[in-house]
């Protein structure tokens, strides 16, 4: 098994693409910041499911029409984060959950889109390691999957599926540290 | 430089499951959505029976017109033409 492998799109090549009009560079696009969309809604400001969508949606749109505006392709990150914090605040504010002047709960909301960016970095790390521990550590980690099923889906032994988390973690560690 | 150690690294990859697989597609039409968006607003500006049409039935009018009334395609119009 390849521990690293080549190097997925950067950000700046995705935004590229979708310039170009490239269906595929959107679809990676979508998926690349879809967590981290989703968890500002859900965890930095505790959104219901379905004003969570809403949110989700309105984000993609806004960004597939206003990416003509991006100064920088490589801060494509920075930009999704910012757009999903003001949809978050207008609909709480549209709906009369918070008033513009709770800087306290705006400032809880960005402790953890701060975490959030940190996490965004490791899925980073995450995304140049071979295919196997990318889906064992998502799968464990960020799906909440059993020993077994993970063993089941990817046809190992889950007997070894906690020596091979331990392995691939220090993979990730380097990489994130390199 | 900061270290990662493995339950900073375990913590920091819980925080980013999967959206819903649902969200992630419907995001993904977005473009095709957008072209539908763009033909209905023109021929919404120029035709007062398909505007009508809109206000009296919008997810009918996009069949008639032959459009799939997707969620996102079907709000903007609401907002549009019917709020």
């Amino acid at each position: 098994m390849a521990e690293t492998m080549a190097a997925t799109p950067t950000d700046a090549e995705l935004v590229a693409g979708c310039r170009k009009g490239d269906p595929e560079a959107w679809n990676a696009l979508v998926e690349r910041f879809s967590r981290y969309v989703s968890a500002i809604a859900t965890q930095a400001f505790r959104l219901a499911p379905h004003d969570a969508e809403d949110v989700f949606q309105t984000v993609f749109m806004r960004a597939y029409e206003r990416l003509g505006s991006l100064r920088s392709d490589d801060a494509i990150r920075p930009w999704v984060g910012q757009l999903t914090r003001n949809c978050c605040l207008d609909l709480l504010r549209a709906s009369g959950r918070i008033v513009p002047t709770e800087e306290l709960e705006e400032q809880a909301a960005d402790d953890v889109i701060s975490r959030l960016d940190d996490a965004m970095m490791v899925r980073d790390g995450l995304s140049r390691l071979g295919p196997e521990c990318q889906e064992i550590l998502d799968r464990f980690f960020a799906r909440d999957e059993s020993y077994r099923t993970i063993g089941d889906a990817l046809d190992i032994p889950a007997g070894t599926i906690a020596s091979r988390i331990s392995r691939c973690l220090g993979h990730l560690r380097a990489e994130v540290e390199r | 430089m900061t270290t990662y150690d493995e339950e900073r690294l375990g913590e920091l990859l819980r925080l980013l499951p999967p959206a819903p697989p649902g969200w992630v597609e419907a995001a993904q039409e977005l473009p095709r959505a957008r072209a539908d968006l763009d033909a209905l607003i023109a021929l919404a500006e120029r035709d007062a029976a398909f505007r009508q049409a809109l206000v009296d039935d919008l997810e009918d009018a996009l069949r008639v017109a032959g459009v799939e009334p997707r969620p996102v395609v079907v709000e903007h119009l609401r907002r549009r033409f019917v709020a």
